[in-house]
């Protein structure tokens, strides 16, 4: 093979690869993409503030350290302690939930799950669209049900924000091959019930901000991981050079 | 005093010799780098043997790293890989490495099987050195799936939970032969820790030791080449192959440029996509092991799902199994149901040509469907490729015999 069709089977690989983890960072096909900004520190800062005040008092993020958060968005120990540490002493703990796993189980059927990982087990769009989609039902013991995880038992925690919405279902009716006529319900679309703190682009930013948090805390390597590999690939690249050099010059008297 | 001096005497022909004495150390690096003679116009297909070996190293090298800090206990093993991956000083990049590894092992022993087949180097006198690789892909398999258990995530649990049953369908010892692999009634801490055993011990000792029997036979009939000529059968006045060139310095530089490539590609993987969309890493295996919730969507990571595919494509659980433990196995007899005259597909007719690019598209729509749920569309697809998989195999000793071949030249074809 020559070296050009090499290098750009080469390319084509590398491609894919960007490619695959794109699609990966995507998830599922029917949700609303999150648009989250990995390299935004404010937006990240802003998700921290609102996992702590908004999520960790029933979730746990038990893998993730306060010092780690602090260090990549570049907040001080006191600014840590004040307005992020509300049950940890010390910086090098992790995250804890406030109310015990047990109680949870007790409490709502299920224990609230741990939250590291969430973000790159469902995806980010997943857990975008899951805080965006609870809505009213009267059958529920919360009051309310989800459109991307039916029969959650986690209540609508941002009512107060938000305010609560309610789902419109389209009908749809077809007559089938034997005369009788099947009724279904499709989603459609949501209507405000009652009015929340924020309005519906501020909701939005607001859940983005903590998915963006989220997808942090899944992988927080994953900003240097990317920077370390540019240089990786340089590096592989001049020790080519050199080594197809060589190969040229031992090779020449092969006939 | 002076009898023992003059028998001993003064060390002559320095270190090298004191040593050669002792152990063949220098007839050992003639016999199997510097006068190790292979065919001059190897192509890109011959690169895998040399990629299989670095990517050994890699697994072994990570793999004692990791051990140090993986805890094989039902209750430690998800959070110590969480541990890795986020407090240990490059811990993400040792075990990016050995994940994206274990799949590079797989895409370059099947590129180097693929080579095989290409070249017909697993024809005579080769047909022990396909033996003792296809040992060495059965031992690689259990020792991706033993693996793969060790995470603790759900995948780990589920998929393994799935594969494992599988014995169960054997009539008379099946359930047996399950609990003795489980060590327990369910997957379970026991199962956890005997895997782990198994993976970092008995079955690297294994692959090693047949690695080591493979390179043997190997040196001893010599490498086959792309055109199936003998090198061996042209040697000049000197008893060298007149197309054989020294292993070293030749190849080694020749490998030392598609290592560089290969590690380039494999750290795009590592860097910028080590999930490689879910199929590396599947994203379902981010939730720990939980015996109670069975995840959507269970499928073993990709290596496997070609035979995966053929045994969800069959309604029988025992002929399930049968034809699944065939599917793996049956690539053994190559050597004796490949009649052709010829060894490389150069000098091939068109009947195996066309079988081989048909293989081709057969195992990887069958790696593909094995990924899918089971629905009906990709069960009827799977049989039909489950068919075209068997009949490649158990036709050939027919189609082979009677595809019309072209005269293969005395020395190999080479355009400086």
């Amino acid at each position: 093979m020559d070296k050009s069709k090499m290098l750009s089977r080469l390319v084509a690989i590398v491609a894919l690869a960007i490619t695959a983890e794109a699609i990966a960072a995507g998830g599922g096909a029917a949700l609303e993409p999150a648009d989250i900004d990995p390299g935004n520190k404010a937006s990240l800062q802003r998700g921290a503030r609102n996992f702590m005040n908004y999520c960790s008092g029933c979730h746990s993020a038990q893998y993730v350290r306060f010092n780690t958060i602090g260090k990549y968005l570049e907040l001080s120990e006191e600014q840590l302690v004040d307005n992020l540490m509300f049950n940890a002493e010390k910086t090098f703990e992790t995250i804890q939930a406030s109310m015990q796993p047990e109680d949870g189980a007790r409490w709502y059927g299920n224990a609230p799950p741990d939250l590291s990982l969430m973000a790159r087990a469902r995806g980010a769009d997943y857990v975008y669209n899951f805080l965006k989609g609870f809505y009213l039902q009267a059958e529920s013991p919360t009051g309310v049900d989800n459109m991307v995880l039916a029969g959650t038992s986690m209540p609508h925690v941002l009512w107060e924000l938000q305010g609560y919405q309610k789902a419109v279902f389209s009908e749809h009716t077809e007559t089938l091959e034997d005369g009788s006529s099947l009724t279904t319900h499709a989603f459609d679309h949501f209507e405000q019930a009652t009015t929340g703190k924020l309005d519906a682009d501020g909701y939005d930013d607001f859940v983005r901000d903590t998915v963006n948090f989220l997808a942090y805390i899944a992988e927080p390597i994953r900003a240097e991981r990317r920077k370390l590999g540019v240089w990786v690939l340089m590096y592989l690249i001049v020790f080519l050079v050199i080594a197809a050099m060589l190969k040229k010059q031992i090779w020449k008297d092969v006939k | 005093m002076a009898r023992i001096e003059a028998e001993v005497g003064k060390p002559q022909g320095g270190f090298m010799k004191w040593i050669d004495d002792r152990f063949p150390l220098t007839a050992t690096l003639k016999y199997h780098v510097t006068e190790y003679y292979a065919s001059k116009n190897f192509n890109f297909w011959y690169v895998f043997g040399v990629l299989a070996f670095v990517v050994l190293a890699i697994q072994l090298v990570t793999g004692i790293f990791l051990t140090m800090n993986y805890k094989p206990a039902a209750v430690d093993a998800f959070a110590s890989v969480e541990y890795i991956m986020r407090d240990v000083e490059w811990g993400w990049l040792i075990r990016y490495m050995h994940s994206t590894g274990a799949s590079f092992f797989f895409i370059v022993v099947y590129l180097h099987m693929f080579r095989a087949m290409l070249y017909g180097s697993y024809k005579k006198p080769r047909e022990l050195i396909w033996i003792i690789g296809m040992l060495i892909f059965f031992v690689l398999m259990a020792e991706g799936f033993a693996g793969y258990l060790l995470p603790w995530g759900q995948m780990s649990y589920w998929g393994a939970q799935v594969i494992i049953s599988l014995f169960g369908a054997i009539p008379g010892v099946g359930e047996a032969l399950v609990e003795i692999i489980r060590g327990d009634y369910s997957i379970s801490d026991i199962t956890l820790n005997r895997f782990f055993a198994l993976h970092v011990i008995v079955l690297p000792l294994i692959l090693i030791g047949l690695i080591f029997v493979h390179i043997v036979a190997l040196h001893e009939v010599g490498s086959n080449n792309p055109d199936g000529v003998e090198i061996k059968k042209n040697k000049g006045a000197d008893g060298v192959p007149l197309d054989g060139i020294a292993f070293h310095p030749y190849h080694t530089s020749k490998d030392l440029v598609a290592i560089i490539i290969f590690l380039m590609i494999f750290s795009s993987v590592v860097f910028f996509a080590p999930d490689m969309g879910g199929y590396f890493l599947e994203h379902a295996n981010f939730e720990p092991a939980n015996l109670t919730a069975t995840p959507e969507h269970i499928a073993p990571v990709w290596y496997f799902t070609p035979f995966y595919a053929i045994l969800r494509a069959v309604p029988d659980k025992l002929w399930g199994f049968i034809l699944f433990a065939l599917a793996v196995v049956l690539p053994v007899f190559l050597p004796w149901l490949d009649r052709a005259r010829v060894k490389s597909i150069r000098y091939r007719g068109w009947i195996y040509k066309s079988a081989l690019s048909v293989f081709v598209v057969t195992f990887l729509s069958l790696g593909w469907l094995g990924t899918q749920p089971a629905d009906d569309i990709y069960v009827l697809a799977a049989r039909i490729f489950s068919v075209l998989y068997f009949a490649f195999f158990l036709l050939m000793p027919y189609y082979t015999a009677i595809d019309k071949t072209k005269p293969v030249p005395d020395r190999v074809v080479y355009h400086g």
